[in-house]
């Protein structure tokens, strides 16, 4: 039985071992002014939220929410921006970057050359993207306590929330490059993103939509992750979050599958 | 003797409907310097990635230091050097931390990085330029900075696929000058290339690829004997064609070329043979006795004609 | 002899240079049209029909729809411009190197720069007539003077894009791009009035607004959309916009000349 298991702990600790290598890569890579456009990558969330939660809510006023709850517009709108930039986050670093890294840096052709292995590489990638995205949440968690758009009991229950929102769409969105052809392809992607941004119960309750259009908004990832980090910091109390852990669990599993199985292809030709 | 680092049997590789490489066999020893010589397209580069572990064999048998590579990648691997054929170094970090991250994949302490960077950059003479980026590098500093990235983690088969081309002679002579100083630390060195001149110098053993197989193998010096004459005569006539001087030496030497601008005849003393092209009442413009090459043996197995 | 006869520049060498982007865009307009003429779209849906519901009372008296839709021109106008004015000036001159070709032909420096800009101009017209018809089909412009929307937003873009390609022209690294827009493009759009008007801003804040020129653009779209006066004068407006673009445009020009006549 020992000898049985010994070997693959042992190969997990080494798993783990090379993807932080490859974590530690990109933190080498930190400088000048991308470093500076790491940091600043908070305020863009914390804007949306300052013009269309404050600004456009002064027009709006009251929402009156499907549980019957009366909350204030920016109070509705800060959770979606906090699940959108959790996105945003993680997509920018697994997409662009991992691409250029993949496709036009080559950077990963001499990586499998060591010991590491493509899926360390992934899981090694997304970590890193999870750093970053996981500072922007807790920066942003912190400004909506300052608002008294949460209480911080919330907000803490709220963090894990975003932490796994980002787990999610960064493997989906490693998955998606491993498709990539060209850098054109991802104006697309982009486009996909910013439509998700828009309708996935953002910016209103996606019980205004019409009911088909309804289901296809609330079968998309960026709505579940909103109605999750939403009913943590506003707090309605169905059941539901189950289900969008569960959904966003199998998105990550899936993106970090696909992604390595094709970087493997791609990789050992 | 002991039992061979790298040993295929059959080895083959197949890319769709091409095959790049044809079942081959090759073993090579620790200590020695191995070649593989070959035009474009020969199968070397493919062959190198097999061995290399991150391009599985479509069939044949592939052992590297007596382990399977599909299944014990990683553990070989951290006992390899790779060189690739194309430079693909980090451009977002410095000299020295190309040196450094790359030792921590291997699980190399941050220290033992830091101490193995510095010696590996004298090594290659590029500790001036250790906090420099990489991109504005020469050619040939790129290749001595890969090169020192392939012995990072000390290892027992240091695999250069190409080394030296695209560089300027001197750069060439000093990544020479350097992999004689890993030879004679007892590294083993299996490289790809199609300079006659490299594979003279560097090689003890090599074998000549074509099509994907293995056409010749053995020492430069054994493969000249073998597949060539001792001296070479190069003759060139003031006409358009030298055809019509090539069927008047017929019986001349052991075998005679006709090239566009020149004729070559294989002979055992070149000398002799000048003298013989003389009493034949023939004037070359030019005359050339020289040695047989590599260069000679490659191009008669391999063929004149371009492969790309 | 047929030295002597060879024109040294071609008439309006300046077009030539549109033309060559012209070829380039036929290969990629459709995923660029996509992003440029589809999205904004979707931006009127989301907003203006989506979080419009909401807003009963509407703003100054008219839907929210139909007050915002002014605004989201000039906003497109605007992404797009400064969009086609980074990265594609940049690449020109880090990447591919397309002006030190241009360069070694008889084009002067300010025809290069005039060419692009004018490709610049094209793509936004492009994008804002796009941006009418399908507003205008959903019924959200209230008056037929929003055709003047188009001259606006082209005044915009030679504004906003004149300055970009001096910025982008002297920047040695794309990370200054997305900062562009991190720290312009978007809170510009946010903030001068697109979304919400600019008198609800704290006064500090509102005078910042009130320096971008994109506020200009909105105010004269918003007014031209809804068939009312603009807040501010009209002659004003399109002097300050004017002069963004004449200073943008000697600024571009200098920093060409020196990154391309070395």
């Amino acid at each position: 039985m020992v000898t049985l298991v010994l070997p693959r702990l042992v190969d997990v600790s080494a798993a783990s071992r090379r993807s932080a290598s490859v974590t530690e890569r990109n933190v080498a890579a930190l400088k000048s002014v991308y470093w500076l456009l790491l940091v600043s990558g908070f305020v863009e969330p914390l804007l949306y939220l300052l013009s269309i939660g404050v600004g456009v809510g002064a027009l709006i006023g009251d929402l009156t929410l499907p549980g019957g709850e009366v909350v204030t517009y920016a109070t509705f709108v800060a959770p979606a921006m906090l699940a959108s930039s959790a996105m945003t986050g993680a997509l920018a670093e697994t997409t662009f970057n991992f691409f250029g890294k993949l496709k036009y840096m080559k950077l990963y052709d001499g990586v499998i050359a060591t010991p590491v292995q493509p899926f360390e590489i992934a899981l090694g990638e997304l970590a890193w993207a999870m750093l970053r995205g996981s500072a922007y949440s807790a920066a942003f968690l912190v400004v909506m306590v300052a608002m008294d758009l949460t209480t911080p009991a919330r907000a803490l229950a709220a963090f894990p929330a975003a932490v796994l929102v980002g787990f999610a769409f960064g493997a989906l969105g490693m998955a998606i490059s491993t498709f990539m052809r060209s850098w054109q392809d991802f104006d697309l992607m982009s486009s996909a993103q910013f439509v998700l941004f828009l309708f996935s119960g953002t910016f209103v309750p996606a019980e205004a939509y019409p009911t088909v259009l309804r289901w296809l908004v609330e079968a998309t990832p960026l709505y579940r992750a909103v109605h999750l980090i939403r009913g943590l910091t506003v707090g309605t109390t169905d059941w539901g979050w189950l289900l969008d852990v569960l959904y966003l669990l199998v998105v990550m599993a899936a993106g970090l599958l696909i992604a390595s199985r094709r970087m493997s292809r791609l990789l050992y030709k | 003797m002991a039992q061979p680092l790298i040993q295929a049997r059959g080895l083959v590789k197949r890319f769709g409907d091409f095959t790049a490489v044809d079942g081959i066999d090759v073993e090579v020893c620790a200590g020695e310097a191995f070649g593989f010589l070959g035009p474009n397209g020969a199968g070397k580069s493919s062959t190198m990635r097999m061995v290399g572990c991150i391009s599985p064999p479509s069939a044949g048998q592939l052992r590297i230091l007596g382990m399977d590579p599909v299944r014990d990648g990683p553990a070989i691997r951290a006992r390899l050097g790779v060189c690739p054929q194309l430079d693909n170094l980090d451009p977002e970090l410095t000299v020295r931390e190309n040196l450094t991250t790359y030792a921590r994949y291997f699980g190399i302490p941050r220290r033992v990085a830091r101490a193995r960077a510095a010696e590996l950059l004298d090594f290659v003479q590029l500790s001036e330029r250790a906090d420099s980026k990489v991109e504005p590098l020469s050619g040939g500093m790129k290749r001595r900075l890969t090169i020192a990235r392939s012995l990072v983690n000390e290892p027992d088969i240091v695999l250069l696929d190409e080394p030296t081309t695209g560089l300027d002679p001197q750069a060439r002579h000093l990544v020479w000058e350097r992999l004689f100083r890993l030879k004679r630390q007892g590294v083993t060195l299996v490289l790809t290339t199609h300079y006659m001149d490299e594979a003279e110098q560097l090689c003890d053993r090599l074998v000549v690829m074509d099509g994907g197989r293995i056409v010749a193998e053995g020492s430069p010096r054994a493969l000249i004997e073998r597949h060539s004459t001792r001296e070479v005569v190069e003759l060139r006539f003031a006409a358009d064609s030298q055809e019509a001087f090539a069927g008047k030496l017929t019986g001349l030497g052991e075998r005679v070329e006709v090239l566009p601008d020149r004729i070559l005849v294989y002979v055992p003393d070149g000398d002799a043979a000048v003298a013989e092209v003389a009493a034949l009442g023939l004037h070359p413009t030019n005359v050339l006795v020289r040695r047989s090459s590599l260069e000679d043996v490659f191009l008669h197995l391999t063929g004149r004609t371009l492969v790309d | 002899m047929t030295q002597l006869t060879r024109p040294a520049l071609p008439r309006v060498p300046a077009l030539r240079v549109l033309e060559y982007h012209l070829v380039g865009y036929r290969r990629t307009w459709r995923a660029g049209a996509f992003s440029s003429f589809l999205l904004p779209t979707l931006t009127v849906l989301g907003f203006g029909v989506g979080v419009g519901a909401y807003i009963d009372r509407g703003v100054g008296g008219v839907s929210y729809l139909e007050w915002i839709v002014g605004g989201l021109l000039a906003s497109t106008a605007l992404q797009v411009a400064v969009a086609e004015s980074t990265w594609p000036v940049f690449g020109n001159l880090q990447w591919q190197k397309i002006y030190f070709g241009q360069r070694s032909s008889p084009l002067r420096v300010g025809d290069i720069v005039a060419g692009h800009l004018a490709f610049v101009l094209f793509r936004v017209l492009t994008s804002v007539i796009a941006f009418l018809l399908v507003t205008g089909v959903l019924g959200a412009l209230r008056s037929p003077w929003a055709v003047l929307t188009v001259p606006v937003a082209a005044l915009l873009a030679l504004a906003v894009a004149a300055p970009t390609f001096a910025y982008a022209a002297s920047v040695d690294s794309d990370s200054w791009l997305a900062m562009l827009f991190r720290f312009a493009v978007i809170p510009m759009t946010l903030f001068a009035g697109v979304f919400f008007p600019v008198e609800s801003l704290p006064l500090g804040l509102r005078w910042l607004a009130y320096v971008t020129p994109l506020w200009h653009a909105v105010d004269l779209c918003r007014a031209a959309v809804l068939g009312v006066a603009p807040y501010w004068s009209v002659v004003g407006h399109l002097a300050y916009l004017a002069a963004w673009a004449a200073g943008g445009w000697l600024l571009a020009r200098r920093v060409f000349a020196r990154r391309l006549v070395v």
